[in-house]
């Protein structure tokens, strides 16, 4: 399967136009607007970075759904963990968390007040953190979706020390697809879906999706020709009206995916519904631990009672869920480049590197020609 | 970010690995590879876990493609392994220091 694929030479102008091409001719034989959505941050910085939307007709869009898992974090669970950091426990988290706004503050805030926040880099530093620190509670706020779920179960299941404690906000993916596939306001012909939770999870469990929704779904690498060459095959998909899936990110996703990561997450994490931030409420597609981990779960050791405020007044405005759900795109939000910036964000997307907003502010949009 | 970032293998103890990452080292967990893992295999690390083993004979392309994202600018693929930027650091088994890294944020790798 896309053997073409892997012939792609991973920068060349010559092919990117050739590709370009290819995909305005498809345009003009569908004669009626495609949106496209993708569900990766990684993808969007691409497609940002060089400038794809201005190679691709006016009628053609690809829009960002929920592929950013710091955006998706409820706010409730951003006070979840300033609530344990502010009750004495010491909070490790990734880097992208740390300011995120909850309903009152970050933990960015409570840290500037005095609690005790430390930010890892990865899952296995927040355990050595609390190897060395025997004397403290340490909580790993953990966040992400499969491609850091797993190291999270990993470190669970080699013994960590007792005072080591995880409260999970982890996410998983294809849930979240399929509620955007039935909202009524999304009009997506098609997914681009994101090769790295693919290389865990394999693109196999697509499958039913694109049966159950008759909606095509191509896998997408991160390179410039890996998304366009995406996007052509989805084209293909939608110019015979046939739904299908395809693998075209071969390098890196195979069938099956990561099966001792796909273990490794089976094993210490249940999939309950919950909220995501701005989207829905989704079943299925929040990560929590199994009881068998309960003596290293954050929410049954600790008796977690967040204070929780209405959030910043501006977020009200904040449209960041309706830019998640593909149903709006951050020029439409009053807040963007004014109240709201990378400085001084107003919603997640404007926190993460991977929000659509941040990417959007950073490398502008599609250039008005 | 969802960017894994490619690095070579240099020392493995069990599950702990150390991958030179464009001349940095930094220390790798081999829990969930999937894969038997050897000094000089290339992996993608992704929040300080290698995912993946890049096959062999994809590692000159991947490295490249990487290289194409990450354009002259070293300092951004360092950010992803969660290196201080700029920095021509030798960890040999030490982490950086918290203080450090919070300079530094590191990232949810989400997808």
């Amino acid at each position: 399967m896309a053997t073409e694929a892997d012939d792609l030479k991973f920068r060349d102008p010559e092919a990117a136009q050739e590709l370009a091409a290819d995909i305005e001719r498809q345009m003009e034989r569908i004669d009626h607007p495609v949106e496209i959505m993708h569900v990766c941050g990684s993808h969007e910085q691409v497609i940002a970075k060089f400038g794809l939307r201005s190679m691709l007709p006016s009628d053609l869009s690809v829009t960002m759904g929920p592929g950013c898992p710091v955006c998706v974090t409820n706010m409730p669970e951003v006070d979840e963990a300033v609530a344990l950091a502010e009750a004495g426990t010491t909070v490790a988290t990734y880097g992208d968390m740390f300011r995120v706004p909850g309903t009152v503050k970050s933990l960015a805030d409570a840290k500037a007040e005095g609690a005790a926040v430390e930010v890892v880099y990865s899952a296995s530093e927040a355990v050595e953190y609390a190897a060395a620190h025997p004397d403290e509670d340490v909580v790993f706020f953990a966040t992400g979706f499969e491609t850091t779920a797993a190291p999270t179960a990993a470190v669970l299941q080699a013994d960590p020390p007792e005072n080591f404690y995880v409260l999970s906000a982890h996410k998983y993916v294809p849930p979240a697809m399929e509620v955007v596939a039935e909202m009524p306001d999304t009009d997506v012909d098609a997914f681009l879906a994101a090769g790295h939770a693919a290389t865990i999870t394999g693109y196999g469990l697509f499958e039913e999706f694109v049966d159950e929704y008759d909606t095509p779904v191509v896998v997408g690498g991160f390179e410039p020709l890996d998304v366009l060459y995406g996007v052509r095959r989805i084209l293909e998909f939608v110019e015979s009206g046939t739904s299908g899936l395809d693998n075209a990110y071969p390098r890196c996703v195979s069938r099956d995916g990561n099966e001792a990561a796909m273990s490794a997450i089976d094993e210490v994490f249940a999939l309950t519904s919950g909220e995501w931030r701005g989207i829905a409420d989704i079943p299925d597609a929040n990560f929590v631990l199994r009881e068998a981990y309960a003596a290293h779960s954050a929410r049954r050791q600790f008796d977690v009672d967040p204070v929780s405020g209405d959030g910043d007044p501006l977020t009200e405005e904040c449209i960041c869920g309706d830019i998640m759900a593909g149903t709006a795109t951050p020029e439409d939000c009053a807040l963007f480049g004014e109240e709201c910036t990378p400085q001084n964000p107003v919603g997640a997307c404007m926190v993460s590197d991977e929000g659509t907003c941040k990417i959007r502010h950073e490398y502008g949009g599609h250039p008005e020609l | 970010m969802c960017l894994g970032v490619p690095g070579e293998i240099r020392e493995i103890d069990g599950t702990e690995a150390v991958a030179d990452f464009w001349g940095v080292e930094r220390r790798v967990r081999l829990d969930v590879v999937g894969d038997a893992v050897e000094v000089g295999d290339y992996i993608l690390n992704h929040a300080g876990f290698a995912i993946r083993k890049i096959p062999e004979r994809e590692v000159e392309e991947t490295m490249a493609i990487y290289e194409s994202l990450f354009g002259d600018d070293v300092d951004e693929a360092l950010d992803e392994i969660g290196a201080p930027r700029g920095a021509d650091i030798d960890l040999g088994g030490e982490q950086g220091d918290a203080e450090a890294d919070a300079a530094v944020p590191g990232d949810t790798d989400g997808d």
